[in-house]
């Protein structure tokens, strides 16, 4: 089968979806490449550079659509490209489904499949053709760019011969790919980031990044981000009101504001109101990369760049992923070469559109004459749902109550039995011991019982100490020793002599040793 | 002095030892506590000395003048590192002179048997001891000599416990003292035959304590000492390393039941009140040890790991390393630190440079806490005593169970030379030995640092999954290097 890139029709699309490089690799898969004559040349892809990877170039756009069986494309159709699909044919490219009805029926009745990027599932395997992802990193980099651009100062402090140069500090709102890249190059850039998101699990991965979670004082439960696969929900009217409060207070210190909130088939909530704007310093800048969908501030024009009274930039570009075609090319296309590779299982290249894949079928909207969007849900969830917390359980009065007598009766039916069995032990010692020994075994028994209740209450920390001091204490058995020695046999004397020498050390040191230990303890 | 006011000296002396231990409760009461123990001992001695039945005053000087200098110089001289292995050597001395003190029972129970023997049948029970006190017997072989023959078989048995439990404390300490300075491997090891040989001593000594009973001879006793000698130093050379707290704390309740059993043959109610209340106060001790390991009393004294019941979990992932520069920026952002000490720390000799360290991050503000897990350590308490010799304050050290919630609010976890007590393998992996063993959950902080000397498994041999966390970073080297060099980024 052919796969053909067509040129973007799009005024300033400057991307394409086929590079010499992902050629070579479709090629390996079994496919033979076409491109359209000048398809690349915006993205710095030459046609010489295409037929030196064995591209087929081809001189018009008519021919290169009849010829193909799958067409690969960076933006949506346009209606006449839609009516040039024919019976069997794939289109794989950006389609935005959910706001393309019309296009979508219209390519579905012409018989072509339709695989959309941006439905591609946000599920681990899935990743590598996760071409929003790509563009989405793309944006955020050059949102940086694009602000220091417009930016006159530095974004790293600078103490210099000339003056000290303050560190800029940037706000990124929305911590998603583009966020995160758009935090990653800010920091390392030199500037202080601050980030917000309205769901706060991603806060240890802001942080990760090097920047600054800021965090409300709204206490919410917030919703699980598995449960929308990822993305961001609308949240409550009084958290967007705290939210608000909060940014209020930045705006005054912030230099450079890099928005990047959307929610998935909605207009872009308003995050950054007209009064902030007024509130922040001359010079300052704010890219809205919601600027497509409405922007994230209102004053925000798309496609263009705006200076407020007060002398705050407002940068509305859509076309950032455009406006570095090269790079911007290379990881789509690298996105699209895998999005073949899973639909030709046999690398035999011939296209097997497996709807029982999770991932095929979910970016897949039109198929075999019918429209197939929106998918059912994914099998496999994006991310693991929070495991709800499990909380002890109150117990009742009553329930409490009882516990107590169960376990007071538990209790006493164990000692009960201990005490049971102790003395019929003690009566049958002293059935054959005489009393003389009898009388030494109840303080014996006694002293055992005393040593059992006194050393619970010996705190952890003196565990060593007490060692130290029934050691000493264990020399008692010099007593023994002591009442030997005054035998008369030579023999008795020199061993009871022995024993006295050994337990005086084993005495002494040991309570010397336990007071110097305990010297060491002191309070802060 | 008349026996009455020894008998009092050692109900004073029994009543001070009780209060002395029962003072280890808090560490402001322990100081005084000690006190109440030095001044019962000197009570009950001093007692003893100048009581009935006394003798060779000159020795009796001259033994404990020695004895005294010996061990104020020991106490002076040991390091806090090294009280593990002073504690295991002290509780040999207690288990040689209960041997000692048993074998002159027996040869003054033969040497009073002769002297009976020896006299004419004709005379009565109050003649005879007229007779016997008129050829010198004194003391001990006196209050023999009054014994009827059920007592003194009675005696025996006391004797025989007394000297046997003496010999496997005297042995399992010399063991145990070896292990713990060093010098004799710590790997767990058995002969040949294991158990059976340690059951086999013990039911030979049985036979041999009744052909003592019997009047066989002397040489029974001496015979189940070399048993007993044996059962000591293998019992204990079968004993990892890891375990040892456990086992100091088991031979300080054998010291003390040695003592109690010779107190039984000497008829003397201080010895028998003592040695039960050292006996039971090292019984209490291992089962807490053994209850914070999650070790069943039985399989740590029979020595050993338990068996594993399947393959351990796979361990993925890799050891990330870190330098000191790493670890001090973490802690410059750090605002909650636990610190996680171990028997590594204590072996590098590092609480100094933990302590400055310590002091350092409390000055800027810092909230630092020690995590003491139970068993930390060769002695049960030794962290403790470590940190308090480099004067940290003890109010922020923290046992497990105190600190263990706290680990997921902590922002760095440093873990100087532990390793089994963090490992969470207790908890995830069914299979593993240490399985079920409570541990502190340190992997739980935000971040941690493992200070460690090498890649390689610690005493106990068990993998630890700790180290392959992606929150964890090693910092290797010699716990002590390591931290002076930290201590250089970490401005005071």
């Amino acid at each position: 089968m052919k796969i053909g890139t067509p040129k973007e029709i799009f005024e300033g699309e400057n991307r394409v979806a086929m590079t010499p490089d992902s050629a070579l690799q479709l090629q390996k898969l079994g496919y033979s490449c076409a491109i359209e004559s000048g398809a690349g040349k915006s993205a710095g892809f030459s046609d010489a550079a295409y037929a030196a990877a064995g591209v087929e170039v081809v001189k018009t756009a008519a021919a290169l659509w009849k010829d193909v069986d799958v067409v690969a494309k960076v933006r949506p159709p346009s209606d006449a490209e839609a009516k040039r699909l024919k019976e069997g044919q794939l289109l794989i490219s950006f389609f935005y489904p959910a706001a393309n009805k019309d296009l979508m029926e219209l390519s579905a009745s012409k018989g072509a499949s339709v695989i959309a990027m941006d439905m591609v599932p946000r599920i681990s395997r899935a990743q590598k053709m996760d071409a929003l992802s790509s563009m989405a990193n793309i944006a955020g980099y050059r949102a940086v760019i694009e602000a220091g651009n417009n930016f006159g100062r530095f974004f790293t402090g600078q103490v210099t011969a000339a003056g000290k140069v303050p560190p800029a500090k940037v706000l990124v709102v929305g911590a998603g790919v583009a966020g995160l890249a758009a935090i990653g190059t800010a920091t390392s850039l030199g500037a202080i980031t601050y980030a917000f998101d309205v769901r706060p699990e991603v806060a240890e991965q802001v942080e990760s990044m090097g920047a600054q979670f800021v965090y409300l004082d709204f206490e919410e439960q917030q919703q699980d981000g598995a449960a929308t696969g990822g993305y961001a929900a609308p949240s409550s009217p009084e958290f967007r009101e705290a939210q608000l409060k909060k940014f209020r207070e930045l705006a005054p210190e912030i230099d450079i504001v890099i928005t990047t909130a959307l929610i998935p088939n909605r207009e872009a909530p308003e995050l950054w109101t007209p009064d902030m704007v007024t509130a922040m310093k001359s010079g300052s800048v704010i890219i809205d990369l919601a600027a497509e969908r409405g922007g994230n501030c209102k004053l925000t024009v798309p496609d263009q760049k705006i200076i407020t009274d007060n002398g705050v930039t407002i940068v509305g570009y859509t076309d950032f992923p455009s406006r570095m075609a090269s790079q911007a090319s290379t990881l789509y296309s690298t996105n699209i070469r895998h999005m073949m590779t899973d639909l030709t299982p046999n690398k035999d290249g011939q296209v097997l559109h497996n709807m029982d894949d999770d991932v095929i079928r979910g970016a897949t909207i039109a198929h075999q004459k019918a429209v197939t969007f929106p998918p059912p849900p994914p099998k496999v969830q994006a991310i693991a749902a929070a495991k709800p917390k499990e909380k002890a359980k109150e117990l009742t009065p009553e329930e409490k109550r009882a516990k107590e007598v169960a376990a007071f009766k538990a209790q006493t039916k164990s000692q009960v039995i201990l005490l049971g069995v102790g003395t019929a032990l003690m009566l049958l010692v002293g059935s054959v011991a005489p009393e003389s020994f009898m009388s030494h075994f109840i303080v014996f028994a006694l002293a055992c019982f005393v040593g059992f209740q006194v050393i619970w209450g010996v705190s952890h920390s003196l565990h060593t100490p007490l060692m130290a001091v029934t050691n000493a204490i264990s020399g008692i058995i010099i007593l023994g020793a002591l009442l030997q020695i005054g035998s008369g046999s030579w023999l008795v004397v020199i061993l009871a002599g022995i024993s006295v020498l050994i337990a005086t050390i084993n005495i002494v040191g040991g309570f010397l040793v336990t007071r110097r230990m305990l010297a060491m303890f002191q309070k802060s | 002095m008349s026996i009455g006011i020894v008998s009092a000296a050692y109900i004073a002396a029994a009543i001070l030892f009780i209060l002395s231990l029962g003072g280890l409760s808090g560490q402001e009461s322990a100081k005084r506590a000690v006190w109440y123990g030095i001044v019962g001992m000197a009570l009950a001695a001093f007692a003893t000395v100048f009581g009935p039945g006394m003798g060779n005053y000159l020795v009796v000087l001259v033994m404990i003048a020695v004895g005294a200098y010996a061990g104020q110089y020991l106490a002076a001289k040991v390091e806090m590192t090294e009280m593990p292995q002073l504690v295991a050597a002290l509780h040999s001395f207690v288990g040689l002179a209960a041997v000692f003190i048993g074998f002159n029972a027996d040869i003054e129970m033969s040497r009073v048997a002769d002297l009976k023997s020896g006299l004419s049948p004709s005379l009565n029970a109050a003649g005879i001891m007229a007779a016997l006190h008129d050829m010198g017997l004194a003391g001990f072989a006196e209050k023999v000599a009054h014994k009827t023959s059920t007592e003194i078989n009675i005696l025996k048995v006391e004797v025989f416990l007394g000297v046997f439990i003496g010999a496997v404390t005297f042995t399992g300490s010399v063991v145990a003292f070896g292990k713990l300075a060093g010098k004799v491997d710590g790997k767990a090891k058995k002969l040949p035959g294991g158990h059976a040989l340690n059951a086999g001593a013990a039911i030979l000594s049985v036979v041999l304590l009744v052909m003592y009973m019997q009047g066989v001879g002397s040489w029974t006793l001496y015979a189940m000492t070399l048993l007993a000698l044996f059962i000591g130093y293998h019992l204990i050379m079968g004993i990892g390393g890891a375990d040892m707290p456990v086992v100091v704390s088991m031979l300080n309740s054998y010291s003390g039941w040695a003592a109690a059993a010779i107190g039984f043959s000497l008829s003397n109610d201080l010895l028998i009140v003592t040695g039960a209340l050292v006996g039971s106060s090292g019984a209490i001790l291992s089962y807490i040890m053994c209850k914070a390991m999650n070790r069943s009393f039985i399989s740590v004294i029979l020595g050993g790991f338990g068996g594993t019941t399947g393959p351990a979990m796979e361990v993925t992932g890799e050891q990330i390393a870190i330098d000191a520069d790493g670890v001090a920026a973490a802690l410059e952002d750090a605002d909650s630190v636990v610190i996680i000490p171990g028997y590594g720390m204590a072996v590098a000799q590092a609480q100094q440079s933990v302590s400055e360290l310590t002091k350092r991050l409390r000055a800027k503000g810092k909230k630092v806490r020690f995590a003491i897990h139970p068993v930390a350590g060769r002695l049960p308490g030794h962290m403790n005593v470590l940190l308090a010799e480099a004067k940290v304050p003890y109010d922020i050290v923290l046992e497990m169970d105190e600190i263990n919630d706290d680990f997921p609010e902590t922002d760095v976890a440093i873990v100087i030379g532990s390793n089994d007590i963090v490992n969470p393998a207790a908890q995830e992996d069914p299979n593993s030995p240490i399985a079920g063993m409570p541990v502190l959950e340190c992997w739980k902080a935000k971040q941690v640092f493992v200070s460690k000397r090498g890649q390689g498994t610690g005493y106990s041999g068990i993998e630890n999954p700790l180290f392959y966390k992606e929150n964890t970073r090693m910092f290797y080297g010699d716990a002590k290097k390591s931290l002076d060099e930290l201590l250089t980024k970490i401005s005071s």
